[in-house]
Parts: structure tokens; C-alpha cells; sequence
């Protein structure tokens, strides 16, 4: 991270002596967007730095900090915290730190560096409350923790500097909101501190120069912009047999071999799948074709913090040949050895997918080799579209998202742990953050009531009350049992409830214990009855029972044993790399570079029905079976996809189209029923007033609703997740949280912790914003095919009927199906 | 249609949607485990739960009353949450309380949260009571006793069907005695799959699962 190795003798300029002498003793020289850095930090202007990876960034966000403490004799300094560093990962803040050591050793500089994280032990906290260091690395939960203490004000009143990494991975998400409300309070500790931001490439750079300073109270502020070189562009090869590419599936099963190849050829390969399934998978495939037994590892969110630290400890030592891996992969610390990424399925992405072949980039001038895996048609176009866009310097922007309620809540809560605050200066910091520009002084009472007693208009808690008004009209905590709450709940990261995975001998009785594999999720394994066998941790198991927060399972041998599905990780295809794959479907000439069965069924496709230009929404009916079918190809992601599809039926049975079920992919929905639906009017059926009633009437009953609320309700406070007399488990929290639901519902459908979970769905889990994007962006534009038999674009989501569950969600008709198991047991003869 | 009809003891009994069981040859309503003011019990450990559970259950309570018109109703203990829960009830949801209490006979079974019921309720209390070929009490005994109606365990039964997973609070029986779901908006649940439940039925026993309309009745 911190070596730059391009050798050079051009002229030095502006740096001290010492810093000159130490750049030529390892021959190397400064980067001009090093040395920018050190010009904007000497005239005290935060700025932007965006690089891609092997630019020396990280060097240069410390290096005028290291000047600045170099300069200054340590006795005439006092004992302040100077810089503070920021990481979306502890495992990043604990690897700078170590890389930081190099210079500050080898050029004598008087700087202590030490980190602060989670795992920081009680007596070095303690430690660094009466002696900080100069510069502390830390994350945004323990940053925000830090802010909610007493002494806080003193211990960042001498701040200077704020480096934050990663940026372009924290900004956008609720922990991008924790960050941006502390950075607002911090920005009162210590008004005079300047800001780095570090990022990899970005479409947009404005919303993080925005998002790294205070803004004025009318009109807006950026950050000053640095741009890196940029690195040599990538080698993206495309894994695709001209003699079968199959039309569904995520697995890409088929091209195994190729795979084992592009490893046989690496020295070392990160090998990324979208999610923990699919890691699994692929695991056992390349095993099961490992003839060389080439050391491949896996690592996933799921598994067992040892068992990742000692892949992570061998990926160092350069043991491996390979790690299968998720996103939890996509930031850290920077391995050496690795020279080619393989990625498995979708992109998903172009920023992603620059993220993760970034990975194999160590030299700004060397091309990094990427090899591109898709496990489908589709998968065919979205590789081809993220390459060209990759190579064309294209990337998809996020639009910056509004700040939630919820995490604005857990702040108001962690400003007056710290101290009594009053409520215009506290709105004041808050409207400078980017985030929360556009809140209003009603809502942010609204949060601050919310915290106080509840927000109801009910008016029951008043002696409960957890913020009190002092007689001069600043709010404090009422006791401080609720500091203690505070601190036991802050952070944003919340997670489905999970039991441990025990391994344990056979024929011991269950629950007698046994070594932690990993964690599941709970809604996984209630459905597994005992002798079910699974695939975890790269083994195959046997499901033994639960008993109390863990699972027990033994060893077992069973090549159709089943894959965890998980919740998590199951990022939409982005809305850029959506377009260009409806442009690339569209231009038939472009199809001429796809491998002739791709070819081959999009010009069956056009013949036989349409394909839809760019802004169109292609919608075809047709018989199948027993049933009628509609489909449609919005190519928006599976979540929004899954919410049209809840809406669509709801609307179809109103039009008593008799719909059964839907399955949707992350390019079609498939909606099905009893009666052809080429006679509805679809101009009418895709109108966007669903998103009104019809929604209404979904959300109140929808399951993902309701986990969204459950996440809020978890982030602003309103239930504990730990609580200091006794840690609550996943469960009890699940399932209040859906009653508390539907009371609040009942009662106070306004209340603030209701629009909190409305606009969370937005973007969330229902991915709202962009289904009304979309309906908005096809209206008059729907193309309707009235089919006798099905079409070769419809192919590939009917595969995925009988895979998936008929509907998105569970509804009642399962109970009437257990009902029914339950009588035709009873009835059963023989 | 809303019940579901079983026979328990001899006596023929109604499972209704919303988690009461209505028993029409003796014109008896009986609910389990209102907690009463269970938000409010939250509030005073800092969870500021929505302070609606209350009036929710005892406007779920006064549904089944109307459309019934009990002349006896049983609640089998753990009505109130803890033992201030009732002063702690407003003049409204105290109000709501009082005229169903003179619409019909009341027998309020002591539970471990409730082991003293305010005076202003009105009606019998008692820590159980055998009315016909059944007995109305609090917490299941250990033994199988036929004809007992209880509460206290608040069972759930998860359903999964071709991937879904539904929760739902469910009535546990097996034709000789059954526990309640907890009627209370707050109350939590406990899977029949739980020793504390199965323990209480010799074999095979049935959960009848509540539905948004109607009851299901799937093996437990």
C-alpha cells in the first residue's frame, strides 16, 4: 500500500530534507498527487485524492501529516491526537498502521501510531484517553463511539488532520451516514482540521467532494479534487465456449475447467462469486477437479473469524494458489502475490468489477489480468457490457443517498451521552453533513423527540423519558444506564439473526459442544430437519438439531447434500451497467463478438418476437402448459423486480387474470395464471400510480417490510440489540419487531420511525426508487408481443420456477399446503 | 368462517382466527396471556416501545366480544404484564376494560405476572376453575390432565413450505387439552417444537395455526 516504486530522477520539490533523503534512499520518487496533497494540506484545504490501487494513495494521505509532526519538536508538542484515519475495515486500519511504521522508523520521526478497534483491549482504551497517540486508526463505529464519551471535546480539540479511506465504499451507505454525522460533530471539537479523502476511481467525484466538508447553510461547498495517474488499462479476457453456454443458472458449472486453468497459470488468484452459496459451490467444483492438489482456500462473511485469519495469514505467506472469496475480499489489505482475478457470474457492476481486478494491481504500469466467468446467456451480455465499459473508462454512479432518520437518531442519542447539547447548534452540525442536506428542522425535532420519549402522539412516557430539557433548554440524558444503552447499540451494521455452526463428534449427544465453524443463518437452518446434510465451511455436513444459539452438525459424506442460501449479498445489477446491456441487446451488430449460441438466440429472439430498443419495455404473453404467462424484461435488478412482481399480481388480480405466482431474475419477470393476460391493457397495467395504493396495501403485510423496520427500529434505538443486563438473541428481536410493527401501524402510520423504514425500502431491499425510475422511464414506451408458444428470451426466468418459490414471499397458502400434507397422512391407507 | 371446531374432553370447543377460544354450549370466551401493558413494562428499562399494545388487545378483544356476546369470559392468567400494569392502563383503555367486564360474568385466572388483579376489575378471581368436563388454568401441569385449558407457553408453530418460512401463533392440542397462543399484541412466542410444550402431550399432537381469516391445523 505504501511502496511506490517507480524509480526516477527527476528534481525533488517542497519536501523537508529528511523526507527527500528517505524518498532517495529507497529510490523512489514523489508522485505529483503526493505532492499535492502536501500543497492543499499546507494551506489547510481538505481535499479528494482519487487513484487506483498501487498509487501510493495511503502514503500519501499520511505524508503531510508526517511533515507537519516531524517539524514540531515532541516536548514543545502537547500530548494530542494530530491525525485521525478512518477505514471501512478494521483489518485495513491494523495494515497501515503496521506499513506506516516503516517510514516513521527509518526517518527517526517522533509519531506514535496506534489503532483503535473493536478489539482494542480495555487498558490500552484507557491508555490512549490520558496519553493519545499522534495518530490513530480506527472505523466508524468506534469513531462514533469515541465522540459519545465526556471527555470527548478535550480529545479531539487538537485534531489537525482526518484521513478517510475507501471513501467510495463507505459514503454511500448507512454507515457512510454514522461517519458523516460524527465527522459534523467532530467538525465543532476541532473547527480548524483539514480532511483527506482517499477513493479508487468513481463516475462522479462531486458527491464525495461534497461529502468530505462542512456545508454552508445555503448553497454548497467541495473539496479540493487530486487525481492519480491512472494505472495501465486492465487484460479482461471472457471465459465463453462457442459450443454451450447454458441459459440459466449462477453456478457456471460448465467452465470449472477453465477456471482450474486460469489458476494453474497464476501464481496466486482471487477467485469472486456473488455470494456465500456460490463460494461453497464453487469450492467443492474445483476440489472435485484439484488433480495437481493445488492449495485453494475459501473465505466468506460466514465462516469462522480464526478459520479467515488463517487463510488470510497464508494468502501473506504466499501458501495459496487460490481463494474462492465474496466481497468480503473487495477492500483490505493488499496481498502481493496475487497476479490474476478470476470472477465467477455476474459483474453485476462496472466499479465492482474495476474494484475487484484492482486486486491483481500492484504497479501503476503493468496491466492487471482479470478473467471473466459468466454462468449464463445473460451473464454473456452483462461480462461483454462491463468490459467494454471498464476498458472504456465508463462507471456506474450512485446517486448520493439522503441520510436515514434512523442512524440520525442513534447520533442525537450519542451527542447527549457525550454532553448536554442544544437542539439549534446540534441541527446546525448535522444540516453541514452532505447527507442531511435536505432535512428539515421539523424532522430533525421529530428524531429528537423520537429519542426522548418515543416520538408518540400518544404521550405516555414522559417519565421514562431517556433525554431530559435542563431548566436553560439543553437536552441530557436522563440516567446513565442510558449512556450504557448507547454504547452496547451503536454501529449500523445489522445482522440477520445467526446461531453458530458446532462441529461435533458422532454419537456425542447434541449440544455437548463442539469447534465453531462458522455462523448461519437461523431462517436456514430452522427449515432443516436432523439428517438433512448441507455444505459449510467446505465440508459436508449433517444437521443434528439446534439447541439454544447454536446448531450442531457432524461430518457426513453426501454429494446431493444442500447449499445454505443466505439473505445477504445479493447486490442488483447496477442501473449503468443495466443500460448498457439493453444497448448491447439492441445492436444486433454488437452481437456479432457474443459466442455463436448466444448469437444465435437473440437472432431466434428477433425473429420470433422483438427485441426492444434501449428505452423500451418489451412485454410478451403467451401459453405454456396449463398456463398463461407474462413476461417482462425491465433488466432492473431482482429486487425491484420482485416488488414489481408483488404489485403486478396484486393489480392482475384485481383484473381477475387469476395470476398464481411470479419468479423474477435480475433481467425478467415471469408472472403467471389462469387466464391470457394479452387482453389487459398494459399501458395501464405498468402505470405508475402501483407505487400508491397498491403499494400501500403490500407494505403492510410484506415480510421485507418488515425487516427493513426491524433494521431501523435496531439502528435508532427503539429495540436493543445487546443490552448490558443480558445479550437479547437474533429471535426475540425478529419477532417483537414484526409485532411492534403492526401495532405502530394501527396507531401512528405517520410516526417518524415509519418514514424512516419507507425511505430505507427505497433503496433498500424493495429497491422502490428504481422501480418508479423505471416505470417512469417506459411509460408509452411498452412494446407488447402476443405469443402462441414461448420465446427464447422468456427461457431463461422459467428455469427459475422451479427452482424458486412461486411467489417473493411466504404468504398463507402454505399453511393451507401443510393443512393439507397433514390430511392426506391421516387418509393414507397402506 | 373465521373457527375452527375441535373436541376436547367431550366438550366441543371453537378455535377462532384471532387466537380466543370460544366455547358455545356454555356461552364462555376465553383468552391466555393478555399482558396488559407490556410496552409500557419496556419503557421503564428504556426501550420506549409504541405504547399502543393495550388498546390493539383490547380492541382485538372487543370484536370477539360483539360478534359473540359471551354471558362468561375467561382470561387465563398473565393479563396484566407486571404488577403496576393496571395503574398504569389510561382512562380509555381503563374505560374499554370496564364495559366489557359488564357485558359478561368474569373469571380471572391468577397468572406468575399477575398474582394480584386489581380490585376495580370486578368478576371472580381464581387460580383455576373447573366449569363441565373442563378445567381453566394458568400454567399446563406436568401431568396429562384431560379437559385442561391453559396458557402460559404462548406456542408458535413455523411452517415451511417449498422454501418460505411462515411464524405464527398457533393453539397446541392433541383432543385431550390445549394451550392458548397469547392474545396480548406484545406477547412473544415459543415454538411447539420446544420440550416445554411437546412434554405436555404423549404423542402426536396438532398446532392449529392462526391465519389471517382462518385456522389451519397441520401436525406439530
Amino acid at each position: 500500500m505504501l511502496a511506490t516504486t517507480e524509480r526516477s530522477g527527476a528534481a525533488m520539490s517542497g519536501l523537508p530534507d529528511i523526507f527527500e533523503r528517505w524518498f532517495t534512499a529507497r529510490g523512489w520518487v514523489p508522485r505529483p498527487h503526493q505532492l499535492a496533497l502536501v500543497e492543499h494540506a499546507g494551506k489547510g484545504e481538505s481535499v479528494l485524492l482519487v487513484a487506483p490501487t498501487g498509487g501510493g494513495k495511503t502514503l500519501a494521505g499520511f505524508l503531510p501529516s508526517l511533515i507537519e509532526l516531524s517539524g514540531a519538536h515532541p516536548r514543545s508538542r502537547r500530548r494530542a491526537i494530530h491525525t485521525l484515519y478512518i477505514s471501512p475495515l478494521k483489518a485495513l486500519a491494523v495494515d497501515v498502521a503496521r506499513n506506516l511504521e516503516t517510514p516513521v522508523a527509518e526517518m527517526g520521526l517522533p509519531v506514535r501510531v496506534e489503532t483503535r478497534t473493536g478489539d482494542t483491549p480495555v487498558s490500552r482504551r484507557q491508555r490512549q484517553r490520558h496519553s493519545p497517540p499522534d495518530i490513530l486508526l480506527t472505523t466508524p463505529e468506534q469513531f462514533a463511539l469515541m465522540l459519545s464519551s465526556k471527555d470527548a471535546p478535550r480529545f479531539f480539540a487538537h485534531v489537525k488532520a482526518v484521513v478517510l479511506d475507501e471513501l467510495h465504499a463507505l459514503s454511500n451507505s448507512k454507515r457512510g451516514d454514522l461517519l458523516a454525522l460524527g465527522l459534523s460533530r467532530l467538525q465543532a471539537m476541532a473547527p480548524e482540521h483539514r480532511r483527506i479523502g482517499l477513493s479508487a476511481t468513481v463516475a462522479d467525484t462531486v458527491p464525495l467532494q461534497r461529502y468530505l466538508v462542512p456545508q454552508p447553510p445555503t448553497g454548497e461547498t467541495r473539496s479540493a479534487l487530486v487525481v492519480g495517474q491512472a494505472g495501465a488499462k486492465p487484460e479482461i479476457a471472457i471465459v465463453a465456449s462457442e459450443a454451450y453456454v447454458p441459459w440459466t443458472g449462477h453456478l457456471a458449472r460448465h467452465a470449472m475447467p477453465d477456471v482450474m486453468n486460469a489458476i494453474r497459470a497464476s501464481k496466486t488468484a482471487l477467485v469472486f462469486v456473488n455470494t456465500r452459496s456460490q463460494a461453497e459451490r464453487t469450492f467443492n467444483e474445483l476440489w472435485r477437479i484439484n488433480d495437481d492438489n493445488l492449495p485453494i482456500a475459501l473465505h466468506h462473511g460466514s465462516l469462522a473469524q480464526e478459520q479467515r485469519r488463517k487463510v488470510e495469514a497464508a494468502m501473506t505467506r504466499g501458501d495459496l494458489r487460490a481463494v474462492v472469496c465474496t466481497s468480503t475480499l473487495d477492500l483490505g489489505i493488499d496481498w502481493g502475490a496475487v497476479d490474476r482475478v478470476i470472477c465467477v457470474g455476474a459483474p453485476k457492476g462496472a466499479a465492482r468489477l474495476v474494484q475487484r481486478i484492482g486486486r491483481a494491481n500492484h504497479r501503476l504500469d503493468e496491466a492487471s489480468q482479470a478473467v471473466l466467468v459468466p454462468a449464463n446467456r445473460f451473464e454473456v451480455l452483462e461480462c461483454e457490457a462491463a468490459r467494454d465499459a471498464v476498458l472504456a473508462g465508463e462507471l456506474d454512479g450512485e446517486s448520493p443517498r439522503k441520510g436515514g432518520l434512523d442512524v440520525l437518531a442513534q447520533h442525537v442519542l450519542g451527542a447527549a451521552c457525550s454532553a448536554p447539547f442544544d437542539a439549534d447548534a446540534l441541527y446546525r452540525e448535522v444540516h453541514s453533513a452532505s447527507s442531511y442536506r435536505d432535512l428539515s428542522r421539523e424532522d430533525f425535532d421529530r428524531v429528537v423527540d423520537f429519542v426522548a420519549t418515543g416520538g408518540y402522539a400518544l404521550k405516555r412516557y414522559d417519565r421514562y423519558a431517556r433525554l431530559r430539557k435542563t431548566p436553560v433548554g439543553l437536552w441530557r440524558i436522563s440516567h446513565p444506564r442510558v449512556a450504557q444503552q448507547y454504547r452496547f447499540n451503536v454501529g449500523v451494521i445489522i445482522e440477520e439473526p445467526m446461531l453458530d455452526v458446532r462441529l461435533q463428534g458422532k454419537g456425542r449427544p447434541i449440544g455437548a459442544g463442539g469447534r465453531v465453524l462458522g455462523r448461519l443463518e437461523e431462517f436456514f437452518l430452522e427449515q432443516l430437519a436432523p439428517g438433512d446434510t448441507f455444505v459449510f465451511a467446505g465440508q459436508v455436513l449433517r444437521f443434528e438439531g439446534i439447541r439454544e444459539s447454536a446448531a450442531y452438525v457432524t461430518r457426513t459424506q453426501d454429494p446431493e447434500a444442500q447449499v445454505p442460501s443466505y439473505q445477504g449479498g445479493k447486490f442488483p445489477l447496477s442501473t449503468f451497467l443495466a443500460m448498457r446491456v439493453r444497448e448491447m441487446l439492441s445492436d444486433p451488430q454488437s452481437w456479432k463478438a457474443l459466442p455463436t449460441p448466444v448469437g444465435e438466440w437473440l437472432q431466434i429472439q428477433q425473429y420470433r418476437s422483438v427485441i426492444p430498443e434501449p428505452g423500451q419495455l418489451l412485454v410478451e404473453t403467451f401459453p405454456r402448459g396449463s398456463k398463461e404467462y407474462l413476461l417482462c424484461y425491465p433488466f432492473e435488478g431482482r429486487l425491484a423486480h420482485q416488488t414489481l412482481g408483488m404489485l403486478l399480481t396484486r393489480r392482475l388480480e384485481r383484473l381477475r387474470m387469476r395470476p398464481l405466482g411470479f419468479v423474477a431474475n435480475e433481467y425478467a419477470l415471469a408472472v403467471w395464471g389462469l387466464r391470457d393476460m394479452g387482453v389487459v391493457n398494459m399501458d395501464q397495467l405498468f402505470e405508475e400510480d402501483m407505487l400508491g395504493d397498491d403499494l400501500d396495501a403490500w407494505l403492510a403485510e410484506s415480510a421485507l417490510y418488515k425487516r427493513t423496520f426491524r433494521n431501523c427500529a435496531i439502528i435508532s434505538g427503539l429495540i436493543e440489540r445487546r443490552s448490558p443486563r443480558s445479550e437479547m438473541t437474533g429471535r426475540q428481536v425478529t419477532f417483537s419487531s414484526d409485532l411492534i410493527y403492526d401495532v405502530l401501524r394501527e396507531h401512528e402510520p405517520d410516526h417518524i420511525l415509519l418514514r424512516a423504514t419507507y425511505e430505507d425500502a427505497g433503496t433498500g431491499l424493495l429497491d422502490i426508487a428504481r422501480l418508479a425510475a423505471m416505470l417512469k422511464r417506459v411509460k408509452g414506451r411498452i412494446v407488447v408481443q402476443k405469443l402462441d408458444r414461448v420465446s427464447p428470451l422468456a427461457v431463461p426466468c422459467l428455469l427459475e420456477i422451479s427452482k424458486e418459490m412461486v411467489a417473493g414471499e411466504a404468504r398463507e397458502d402454505i399453511l393451507h399446503e401443510a393443512e393439507e400434507a397433514l390430511v392426506k397422512e391421516a387418509m393414507r391407507l397402506g | 368462517m373465521d373457527e375452527m371446531a375441535i373436541e376436547v374432553n367431550g366438550e366441543h370447543l371453537m378455535l377462532d382466527a384471532a387466537g380466543a377460544l370460544w366455547w358455545p354450549s356454555e356461552s364462555t370466551l376465553v383468552f391466555a396471556d393478555l399482558h396488559f401493558e407490556k410496552g409500557s413494562s419496556y419503557a421503564r428499562t428504556g426501550q420506549l416501545l409504541p405504547p399502543y399494545d393495550t388498546r390493539t388487545t383490547l380492541n382485538r378483544m372487543a370484536r370477539l366480544v360483539a360478534c359473540h356476546r359471551p354471558s362468561r369470559i375467561i382470561a387465563l392468567g398473565d393479563s396484566f404484564h407486571d404488577r403496576e400494569a393496571a395503574e398504569r392502563l389510561d382512562d380509555h383503555e381503563r374505560g374499554a376494560l370496564e364495559a366489557m367486564a359488564k357485558a359478561a360474568e368474569w373469571i380471572w385466572i391468577e397468572g406468575n405476572h399477575d398474582p394480584v388483579l386489581p380490585v376495580w376489575l370486578g368478576g371472580r378471581v381464581a387460580s383455576e376453575i373447573a366449569i363441565g368436563g373442563l378445567l381453566f388454568r394458568h400454567e399446563p401441569s406436568a401431568s396429562h390432565v384431560k379437559g385442561e385449558i391453559a396458557g402460559h407457553l404462548h406456542p408458535c408453530k413455523s411452517v415451511t413450505q417449498r422454501g418460505h418460512t411462515l411464524r405464527r401463533r398457533c393453539f397446541a392440542s392433541d383432543g385431550r387439552r390445549v394451550v392458548l397462543p397469547a392474545f396480548g399484541a406484545y406477547a412473544g412466542g415459543l415454538d411447539v417444537e420446544d420440550l416445554a410444550l411437546r412434554s405436555l402431550f404423549a404423542d402426536a399432537f396438532r398446532a392449529y395455526v392462526l391465519g389471517a381469516k382462518r385456522v389451519y391445523a397441520v401436525a406439530a
